[in-house]
């Protein structure tokens, strides 16, 4: 079985800068990790390697430092690892995002599982791993909570949807995110460290990967992000006074205004 | 402090110090009151290869010597020596393997050990040999070409949660201490069993059981060494693994003190930290004081043993006598400098004072290694070259 899992490079802090030409995050100077939510993804894809043999490749797109998260997944289990740099990529927003990781899926040649994180701690949006799997004509699911088995053609999964479980089975290939119910993921190996130290992670650009010039990086991001500000936290407790059945009473009125009760 | 590690020693150091904060920390409270073994810390530190360390690289291992070992020790202790305590007993059980093993054990034993798969023990302690280790009573008399082994081991580390056990037995009773010889037991062999849990003072995370022999018949291929080399064999092992004691003293030590400065830095007495209080200040800076030079002590002898020395009794027993009387101490002061707070189980200082107190009695007691080290000293006059 061929597991790909994406990972992104994430600044490890929320004290992050935004580019008022381009209002994306500005990367440089800050200490980057991997996001959180990926290494549920890369975990899971080991664990099915483990279950049903095969191989495991991590991808990333980012700039050159984004290598470091690679080799970290080396250390924690990635058979191999690629990384998707090329000036031509920035500003990406998420659907050229999910192209070029789709090129570079096509490009590791046949693939039975790609699984990413359900989202990023930086962009948050949660867009990628669906818009992935439109564009590779894969099946996609989200939030996925279990794999429950493989069975060549299909598999069954579990995911969570806000206050309940759903079991559905789906035909492979297929694209998952996973919640961080899924798993536990394991720290490296001291093994596999000294493989990932000593490892090549080929570097893909624009060339190798054969894309359309016109839908990556910024010139193929179809939105734009006009504006990023901190939300305005608007607490608004009332204290209520007074006798104890009058402050029922009020209370009941309120939530009823409302339409909570 | 410059230790001068070499980066796959910074590496392990760092993989081991993870684990100890990651998977230990939150657990380490609850395996302490309820006196359970591991067993998911220890299959996180065999997926991260940590059984590796001690195991040499030609039997699936990293090859790492004394040095190395210290520095797991000396992290996982420094979050929960009980659970380090399991990890030490198994390198201590595999040493008799790694040093005196035929090419054939070796083989079927040690990658076994490496992966982490089986936990050894070693098995010299009874009833009526503590201090006196020659005066043991188990026996292992030839038949057939077997050994039928008969007695009972004490206060055992990992017993009955090991799969592999190194028994110290006389082969040759009438000889006394000169026919014991050294053997590798399955735990599954008919005739061999284990007697209660000991409930401890400290190291709650680690088991310690009686192992009982009751005509347990061993084949002759799991001797280790020669037969009646029992007795020098245990003595150059124990010689060989007391700086991991060390180093499990200046983990606890180096812990106690962690919590002592965070406390002293939050508490407002006075109207103000505690830590501006002189008297304070002082007990934290020989804390201090004790806990590094410790570590220097423990980590030369260790690179001593790593050299490839041939004799290192007394340097290994300085090791574990300074460092684990340091511990004591140390870890004592960390409860007086957090008073009350210090002595309640919310806080951690009071389960490394009870874990320290060990470290001065196992594995030779702080008294009979101080003979030991003047026994040296009375050979050498003292000098040093």
């Amino acid at each position: 079985m061929n597991i790909a899992v994406c990972l992104k490079q994430v600044p490890g802090t929320t004290k992050v800068e935004i580019d008022p030409q381009t209002n994306t995050l500005v990367r440089q100077g800050i200490e980057n990790i991997v996001n959180p939510f990926d290494t549920y993804a890369l975990e899971e894809g080991v664990r099915l390697r483990e279950r049903y043999g095969g191989k495991v490749t991590a991808i990333s797109m980012g700039p050159p430092q984004a290598e470091a998260i690679l080799r970290d997944a080396l250390a924690t289990g990635a058979d191999e690892a690629v990384l998707l740099s090329d000036a031509a990529f920035a500003g990406a927003d998420t659907w050229a995002t999910a192209y070029t990781l789709s090129r570079a899926v096509d490009k590791l040649g046949p693939c039975d599982i790609v699984i990413c994180g359900r989202q990023t701690i930086d962009g948050d949006t949660g867009q990628v791993g669906p818009e992935l799997a439109e564009i590779l004509g894969f099946t996609f699911v989200s939030y996925v909570s279990q794999v429950e088995e493989i069975d060549g053609e299909h598999m069954r999964l579990k995911r969570l949807m806000g206050e309940r479980y759903e079991i559905l089975e789906a035909l492979l290939p297929a694209v998952i995110t996973v919640v961080k119910e899924i798993n536990t993921p394991r720290l490296p190996s001291l093994r596999g460290m000294a493989k990932a130290k000593s490892a090549t992670i080929p570097v893909w650009g624009a060339e190798e990967l054969e894309v359309d010039g016109n839908k990556i990086g910024l010139t193929g991001s179809a939105t734009r992000v006009i504006k990023v500000f901190f939300p305005q936290r608007t607490q608004r407790a009332e204290i209520l006074e007074g006798e104890l059945p009058g402050q029922v009473d009020y209370l009941i009125d309120r939530l009823r205004e409302a339409n909570l009760i | 402090m410059e230790y001068f590690l070499s980066e796959q020693q910074r590496e392990i150091k760092s993989l081991a110090r993870r684990i100890a904060e990651e998977r230990i920390l939150p657990v380490r409270a609850e395996l302490d009151e309820n006196e359970e073994f591991p067993w998911a810390i220890t299959k996180d530190m065999a997926d991260s290869d940590m059984f590796r360390v001690f195991i040499p690289e030609e039997y699936e291992g990293l090859g790492g010597g004394s040095l190395e070992l210290c520095l797991v020790m000396e992290e996982l202790s420094r979050v929960c020596s009980g659970v380090a305590l399991g990890y030490a007993a198994t390198a201590l059980g595999s040493y008799s393997l790694v040093e005196y093993g035929t090419e054939e054990q070796k083989k079927k034993y040690l990658p076994l050990i490496a992966s982490g798969e089986k936990l050894t023990a070693f098995a010299l302690t009874e009833s009526t040999a503590g201090s006196d280790a020659t005066n043991i009573k188990t026996t292992a008399v030839p038949e057939d070409g077997n050994y039928i082994i008969n007695g009972t081991k004490q206060f055992i580390t990992n017993g009955g949660d090991a799969e592999l056990y190194t028994v110290v037995a006389l082969t040759h009773p009438e000889k006394g201490i000169r026919g014991a010889s050294t053997f590798l037991v399955e735990k599954d062999t008919p005739g061999f069993s284990f007697g209660k849990k000991e409930k401890k003072m400290g190291v709650r995370a680690s088991s310690t059981r009686e192992l009982v022999f009751r005509n347990c018949s061993v084949p002759r291929e799991n001797m280790i060494g020669r037969e009646g080399m029992g007795f020098p064999i245990v003595m150059r092992l124990l010689d060989r693994s007391r700086p991991g004691v060390g180093a499990q003293s200046v983990g606890i030590a180096q812990g106690a003190l962690e919590a002592a400065v965070d406390y002293a830095r939050e508490r407002v007495q006075f109207e103000h930290p505690i830590i501006a209080l002189q008297a304070v200040q002082q007990m934290l800076a020989d804390m201090a004081i004790g806990v590094e030079a410790a570590r220097l002590l423990v980590y030369g002898v260790a690179r001593t043993i790593d050299s490839g020395a041939k004799s290192y009794t007394e340097e290994s027993a300085m090791a574990k006598v300074f460092a684990s009387d340091m511990a004591m101490r140390v870890t004592t002061d960390a409860v007086q400098v957090m008073g009350g707070a210090g002595y309640m189980r919310d806080y951690p200082v009071e389960k490394m004072m009870r874990d320290a107190k060990i470290t001065q009695i196992y594995e030779g007691s702080n008294q009979t290694l101080r003979t030991a080290i003047a026994f040296e000293l009375r050979k050498r006059k003292g000098r040093r070259e």
